[in-house]
């Protein structure tokens, strides 16, 4: 078994917890599913194993598709743990609010093409949150956390992938949510043309007027 | 009777199946909080019924918090009612009664949002202040937090509420309101001796949950008949319960806020409260849960919520008090909150 040498906790999540390590002298991140108390073990078992087996082969497409994510270095089955590159960077959410609106529109259109890229490759992200972003030295971005992602075809699941997006624009970037949504759908709709494109949305527009979202319900 | 001399207002609660009165001073001290509930003889809700249920029984619960409050509406500053959101028939006939009643006495109305007032009766009733709030009830399932005027929603479901999910399943196996006791809680009843954990799906998308498959799934089991109902009651609520729980430590993780609070229908369910009082800990907040009496729909959490909007400037001109069917959380004003 490979060893992963001094650990340091960065980031205790909900869903997990990321440590910076060392292994082979490199720089890696250590993210580690602990069991949760409040469920019941077997099911915390089943829901982490799961988790951490699909995060890396989900990982592993999306980079297949041209999205750049962490390498994959190891994964530890029986301590639900991942071992994989740290991508030194910052979080769009840290960067999106300081930068001017067309370089908010430029990176949202990026974030746009890597969704549609991802897609197309049938990987839904589960969880597209600007926290899940990371805008590397050389400007490059990366999704990361695919723990709640799935191998999927349906235009469903894609809806719903976009509808997050959207939302997590509307919850924490509430001033320009709007505009950035506007060009994640222009890069999205550049990898899958106008008209593939189009059918998303409206699976995204439909989901919205299943009763939970106001505007886009006409009142009866 | 009141103890202080702060004038009161009465809040009317007619969002779904229960007609609710409450009264309580600009204090927040609570005086009355009588409700009446429209039990269907079969099924779900039927709103119209409901309505009907609501306008027959106005008159008595009014009278009944009147004189629990030991006041004569001539005492009343103010009026409050549910605006929204909830079924429309209902929604009507609560409005309907305070506009009356407004008009009668002269004074203000104001309406109020029902989301909003399940958290600010969990803050009253707690002393919680800044709290990530899972709010779960047969109609809504939010997890929402207050962040720059607004309360913020981070989670819901996608498709039916925990309630619901939980109501449905419980008439499916023929379990029955019993006096004084809920569907919910009769099925919480017979989880606990759940010994078996059924597989079950289980649904994150991330802050997002779906609770329809879950419900699709348990029913066909109930139907196969194969397992205790003790053990799908007990799978059920784990698994739902779990994925609620999984999503509210998720808005806590990213809030990083240091209260955690339930309120609506279903916190009333001891489990579930071991569940997050669990993820509170782990992340060193304070767990609170709304009073079982202020837990369902009631009159006094509108009351209060109407003296907070209307002390801080907001009223309702009766040509603009109708219902809002699908008023969401984030898109009130909530100016009492700095």
């Amino acid at each position: 078994m490979d060893k992963v040498d001094s650990q340091t906790l960065l980031k205790k999540g909900a869903e997990a917890s990321l440590f910076l390590a060392d292994w082979h002298g490199r720089k890696v991140i250590v993210k580690t599913r602990f069991p949760k108390k409040y469920r019941p073990a077997e099911l915390d078992e089943k829901i982490r194993s799961y988790r951490t087996a699909h995060e890396p082969q989900l990982m592993h497409e999306s980079k297949k598709a041209g999205v750049p994510t962490p390498t994959i270095f190891l994964v530890d089955m029986k301590n639900t743990a991942i071992t994989m590159e740290f991508v030194e960077g910052k979080q769009m959410k840290q960067v999106l609010p300081h930068v001017s609106m067309k370089e908010k529109q430029e990176l949202c259109s990026r974030v746009g093409v890597l969704i549609g890229k991802m897609h197309k490759r049938g990987v839904v992200h589960g969880d597209l949150t600007t926290s899940n972003m990371i805008l590397d030295g050389k400007g490059k971005i990366f999704l990361v956390d695919f723990g709640l992602g799935e191998k999927t075809r349906e235009i469903e699941a894609r809806g719903v992938d976009l509808h997050l997006m959207k939302r997590a624009l509307q919850s924490t970037h509430y001033q320009f949510a709007e505009e950035c949504f506007r060009n994640v759908l222009q890069g999205y709709a550049e990898v899958w043309g106008w008209e593939d494109a189009e059918k998303v949305f409206e699976k995204t527009r439909e989901i919205e007027r299943r009763g939970r979202y106001v505007d886009e319900r006409k009142q009866p | 009777m009141k103890e202080s001399e702060a004038p009161c207002c009465l809040g009317i609660e007619s969002t779904a199946d229960d007609f609710g009165v409450g009264i309580v001073t600009f204090n927040g001290e609570i005086l009355a909080n009588v409700s009446s509930g429209y039990v269907p003889e079969e099924g779900g809700i039927h709103p119209r019924e409901a309505a009907r249920h609501h306008a027959e029984t106005a008159d008595k619960v009014l009278g009944e918090a009147l004189s629990k409050a030991q006041i004569k509406p001539s005492d009343l500053a103010l009026i409050a009612f549910a605006q929204g959101p909830g079924l429309g028939p209902c929604l009507r006939t609560g409005a309907t009664v305070a506009r009356a009643l407004a008009s009668y006495i002269d004074v203000p109305l104001v309406g109020v949002n029902h989301s909003v007032a399940h958290i600010e009766i969990g803050k009253l009733e707690t002393g919680s202040v800044d709290p990530v709030t899972l709010y779960v009830s047969g109609g809504n399932t939010i997890v929402s937090a207050f962040d720059a005027a607004r309360y913020r929603v981070f989670g819901e479901t996608l498709d039916i509420a925990l309630g619901n999910c939980l109501d449905v399943f419980a008439r499916e196996a023929n379990l029955k309101h019993k006096q004084g006791m809920s569907l919910g809680a009769t099925l919480e009843r017979l989880a606990a001796d759940g010994e078996k954990l059924i597989s079950l799906p289980y649904v994150v998308k991330g802050m997002d949950i779906s609770f329809s498959g879950l419900l699709t799934a348990a029913t066909t089991l109930l139907r196969k008949g194969e397992n205790r109902l003790e053990d799908l009651c007990y799978s059920l609520q784990e698994h739902a319960f779990s994925m609620v729980t999984e999503v509210t430590e998720r808005a806590l993780a990213h809030t990083e806020k240091k209260e955690v609070l339930l309120t609506g229908g279903v916190a009333a369910n001891k489990r579930l409260q071991v569940m997050l009082d669990s993820i509170a800990e782990e992340h060193d907040a304070k767990f609170n849960v709304v009073p079982r009496q202020f837990a369902t729909d009631n009159g006094a959490m509108i009351a209060w919520t109407g003296v907070l909007a209307y002390t801080h400037g907001l009223a309702t001109p009766i040509n603009e008090s109708f219902v809002k069917l699908r008023w969401r959380l984030e898109k009130v004003e909530v100016p009492w909150i700095k």
